[in-house]
């Protein structure tokens, strides 16, 4: 017996790969070009393309923007969704099972609808001012994967080591920090990197939301590929991914992509 | 330090559900008193309200004078030692030790001699700076003995703290637990299905059944002289055998089955029997005999099983179904008739409910 992988199933993996990764090389290709059109392969090398992303104000407003509603509404959907998981977990046979499935309810409705009806709710009705409804926006739509992540966590944790605490003379509020945290650490962490990525690369919810003067980047890329055919777009591409990859990689050095898909 | 604890005409529900009524216990100090029962007969709710876990419908909780019954869990000063041990992963095995020294603002260098010490006690010097991830069962366990008694409390609690370890470790730790628990004085509460580990370290044990207590007493009063037929059956009288008394004669009473086979006793090995009254006996309380003429219940034996020491016996005497050892070498066949006569060390009298 050999261990010798079938020629045939290599070349179907290969397939896969460029499948997945091909559209991504030829955006990174098309960002290097020297030329005032994306074109593939680059022609010449240039990163002024790059530099181009500074120069144009609104891409560099965007991207402060987008950092905003990434760290801002992640930090939110965390202080409001890390209580909700704890409850769920530690109170899972007294509360009604649907209940947990109202709190991932965002996930199973459309993106689309759920910026439409924020759009609706709370810029129309409740006039809201465009930077607050963005920031609502993108802490609705992560709190669902802080929930399923903390959860995850918090599923294997063992309840009885905080009544150990609290039986030791820890108060009930203090066991939460110093004894239940330290040990869903992992989730949190986990819980935080998925939601900053899936903020930073929001398109449907942003897009209802965006209003004068205040955008995201994937809107604002969006807009400029309306106007402009010039390879900002691919190096607007890119530098998204890298944030993506770049936060991608802490995690699998922290604590291993196991965590994320769980 | 050591308290008394006085648990008064406790009820408690769960929801709508009853799981606890008018429960009333009290342990004087430096006792070890265990609730002994089934799962779901109220013992764990008992230490969970004791604990603060929980919230009584009615009564009330005291510790020496401090009433207990309102008062928050953290508040309570209590030791628990959980069956899954409930250590702390994120601390070594030092820092859960002084966990509860640090809720006292005790410094810390007090602190750590303090933990340090009792860890040498409980034999898990060596092991201070391991996390609890590291370590045995056995000595997760210790470690969780040492976390409870290094506060001091005035009342320890063990809720089935032996269930997750082998049956050699059992024996082991709970002949530790009992040691630390009498060089400390301190009073305890303990919880356990296991009725071997129960009688053997408690100094009275409460069994339980639907959230009461049927018999409170020490192990041997159990035992041997349960009060009633649920108490008599956990304790292995598994035969109860209802009879009237039909004659007396000084200490020897003469009782009926209702199909009319005759019993006879004596009140000198069985104390005093009520005119009407229930026969208990463990298997080894019937012996079988084949001699036709000897007294005893007229029986036809069923189910054959071979336990090494004796053959058991299924029987029917009259309605009654019964279990019967014989020591006898030669097995006999399902269907034979025969005598089982009261041997009266392995019999109880139980009063009419």
């Amino acid at each position: 017996m050999t261990n010798r992988i079938h020629p045939v199933l290599i070349a179907f993996t290969i397939l896969i790969y460029l499948f997945l990764l091909g559209p991504l090389i030829i955006i990174f290709g098309a960002s290097l070009s020297d030329t005032t059109y994306l074109t593939f392969p680059p022609q010449g090398l240039s990163l002024r393309w790059f530099e181009n992303i500074w120069e144009i104000s609104a891409f560099r407003r965007t991207i402060v923007t987008s950092l905003q509603m990434a760290i801002l509404g992640t930090s939110i959907a965390l202080l409001i969704g890390i209580p909700a998981a704890y409850a769920l977990n530690r109170y899972r046979i007294a509360l009604p099972g649907w209940l947990s499935t109202l709190f991932v309810l965002p996930i199973l409705v459309p993106e689309i609808v759920i910026g439409f009806s924020l759009l609706r709710s709370v810029t129309v009705q409740a006039g809201i001012p465009v930077w607050y409804a963005l920031l609502i926006g993108h802490t609705l739509l992560v709190i669902p994967y802080v929930i399923r992540v903390v959860s995850a966590s918090l599923a294997s944790f063992d309840f009885s080591i905080e009544e150990a605490a609290v039986s030791l003379g820890s108060h009930p509020a203090k066991t939460f920090f110093t004894i239940v945290l330290p040990n869903i650490r992992s989730g949190v962490i986990a819980a935080f990197i998925l939601s900053f990525i899936t903020s930073i690369n929001d398109v449907s919810v942003s897009l209802f939301l965006t209003g004068p003067g205040i955008s995201t980047l994937p809107i604002q890329l969006l807009a400029h590929m309306e106007q402009f055919f010039d390879p900002t777009i691919a190096s607007v591409s890119v530098v998204l991914m890298l944030l993506t990859i770049i936060v991608m990689i802490i995690v699998e050095r922290t604590l291993g992509l196991a965590i994320v898909a769980k | 330090m050591t308290l008394p604890l006085t648990i008064d005409a406790i009820t408690a529900h769960y929801g709508t559900t009853k799981v606890l009524e008018d429960l009333s216990l009290s342990l004087a100090e430096g006792e070890l008193v265990s609730l002994l029962g089934a799962s779901g007969c109220g013992k764990t709710t008992t230490l969970r309200l004791v604990a603060g876990f929980l919230q009584p419908t009615s009564g009330r909780i005291t510790l020496g004078s401090k009433d207990l019954t309102r008062l928050p869990a953290h508040q309570r000063d209590i030791g628990l030692v959980f069956q899954n041990y409930a250590l702390f992963p994120h601390l070594t095995v030092r820092e859960n030790v002084a966990f509860g020294l640090k809720q006292r603002k005790v410094a810390t260098a007090e602190r750590l001699k303090r933990a340090d010490a009792m860890l040498d006690r409980v034999g898990l010097a060596h092991l201070a700076d391991r996390l609890p991830a590291a370590l045995s069962g056995g000595q997760k366990q210790r470690v969780a003995l040492a976390r409870a008694l290094v506060i001091e409390p005035p009342l320890l609690m063990f809720d089935e703290p032996l269930s997750n370890l082998d049956a050699k470790l059992r024996v082991d730790m709970r002949v530790e637990i009992r040691q630390l628990q009498r060089a400390n004085g301190t009073t305890a509460l303990y919880v356990t299905h296991d009725q071997e580990e129960a009688f053997s370290i408690s100094d009275r044990v409460a069994i339980m059944h639907q959230g009461r207590i049927m018999q409170l007493d020490t192990p041997e009063v159990l035992y041997q002289r349960p009060a009633n037929a649920f108490v008599a059956n956990f304790v292995g009288f598994e035969n109860l055998i209802p009879l009237t008394v039909s004659a007396r004669n000084g200490a020897l009473v003469t009782a009926q089955t209702a199909e009319g086979a005759v019993l006879e006793l004596s009140q000198d090995q069985l104390g005093p029997i009520p005119d009407r009254f229930t026969l208990a006996t463990r298997p080894d309380g019937l012996v079988v005999t084949t001699d036709p003429a000897a007294s005893g219940l007229p029986a036809t034996l069923g189910l054959r099983t071979y336990l090494g020491r004796a053959y058991q016996y299924q029987a029917k005497a009259g309605g009654l179904s019964v279990v019967a050892n014989s020591a006898l070498s030669q097995p006999l066949d399902a269907g034979a008739a025969v005598r089982l006569t009261p041997n009266p060390e392995q019999c109880a009298i139980l009063q009419p409910e």
